[in-house]
């Protein structure tokens, strides 16, 4: 038997450098999809959590101060209730009184404010609302979606309590029923 | 100095009769087109609410929306309209107030170009390795089997068959 030499040809594969570009792509791909599924999972903005500082810009009428823009930074100090509203929300309305007559109770001591961020709504009919239930503490349009993607809201109404470090205490997601219900919440974080 | 006639002054009524009334015909488009100006209709609302996404009711289009959000932001592109914006104005002004995600389609700037770009690329490179399948099977076929006939053995199977002479050898010895 005559000895053969086998010369295989050279297989033509995809090169090493663009194998590795693939799999640093797809891991890359893959590290985001996880980032990004992590970000949607988590919940709402939490007691404890140090809220990092935003800029409201608010209704002219409903300004803080003579200011036409709030930030959460100048204001340490202050016992801070953040309420996310719309025009087109029902339970917000529900929520309207209780809100107006706790503004009414605590807006004259000064270490007390409360503000309302409009999310997703239209300027006419926000102002409207404010007209119809009388509320006069100040108010902002959230423009861009900032700040409620900042505190990953679910929906509206929902109310933030921060304490006078700027530090989130409570969070009541849905309406309040009454007064008392938001001075049992506020009280605490003055003593 | 004569005195004109009677047919004098009658042409000289006609006459007035008759750029009174070209002046009348001439007024009238424009007094149309004032009426026409505002209310654009339910389509013309409805294209550019086509193009949005009002982040309260995620997946669906505003023009088909029902909740009281979408309403409202209809009215307010109506009344946009009205007041002679442009699409590309009325689009810009949602994305400044709401954020970008309320575009049905992403703006095409930094990673959202992902979104374009991935599936054409996905779809090309499983093209190309299709390709290169079929290929590579259609050559071992048609080297299997050439006209009818039995096909002469390749270096690679004389190397296994001379290799799998000798394992059965081997075995037999064994046996």
């Amino acid at each position: 038997m005559s000895e053969t030499t086998s010369t295989t040809p050279a297989r033509r594969g995809v090169p090493l450098w663009a194998q590795v570009l693939v799999w640093v792509f797809l891991i890359g791909l893959l590290v985001m999809l996880a980032i990004g599924l992590n970000r949607s999972q988590r919940g709402t903005a939490q007691a404890g959590d140090r809220l990092s500082d935003f800029e409201l810009t608010l209704f002219s009428g409903y300004e803080y101060n003579g200011q036409a823009q709030v930030s959460l930074g100048e204001l340490r100090g202050k016992v801070l209730l953040l309420n996310f509203w719309a025009s087109w929300c029902k339970p917000c309305e529900q929520e309207a009184a209780a809100l107006r007559s706790a503004w009414a109770y605590y807006g004259d001591r000064g270490d007390v404010l409360f503000i309302g961020i409009d999310y997703v709504d239209t300027e006419p009919e926000a102002r409207e609302y404010l007209r119809k239930f009388d509320i006069t503490y100040p108010n902002g349009p959230d423009v861009g979606t900032r700040i409620s993607q900042m505190f990953r809201i679910k929906g509206v109404p929902e109310t933030y309590f921060v304490d006078r470090d700027g530090v989130l205490r409570y969070v009541h997601v849905g309406p309040f029923n009454s007064e008392d219900q938001i001075r049992a919440i506020i009280d605490p974080l003055l003593q | 100095m004569r005195r004109p006639s009677f047919a004098g002054y009658l042409r000289l009524a006609a006459s007035v009769f008759l750029l009174v009334l070209i002046a009348l015909m001439l007024m009238l488009p424009l007094a149309s087109a004032r009426a026409q100006e505002p209310t654009p209709t339910d389509d013309e609302v409805n294209r550019i609410a086509h193009q949005l996404y009002c982040p309260v009711c995620e997946n669906t289009p505003l023009d088909v929306c029902p909740t009281e959000a979408c309403r409202q932001w209809r009215d307010l592109i109506r009344q946009q309209l009205t007041e002679g914006w442009s699409e590309s104005r009325i689009q810009q002004y949602f994305v400044q107030q709401y954020g970008a995600r309320v575009l049905a389609e992403p703006p095409r700037t930094g990673l959202n170009w992902l979104v374009y770009l991935l599936p054409p690329l996905i779809i090309l490179s499983g093209v190309i390795m299709l390709f290169r399948s079929l290929r590579s099977w259609t050559a071992q076929g048609s080297g299997g089997a050439s006209g009818g006939q039995k096909a002469a053995p390749s270096k690679a199977n004389a190397g296994a068959d001379d290799y799998v002479a000798r394992l059965e050898d081997e075995l037999k010895k064994r046996s």
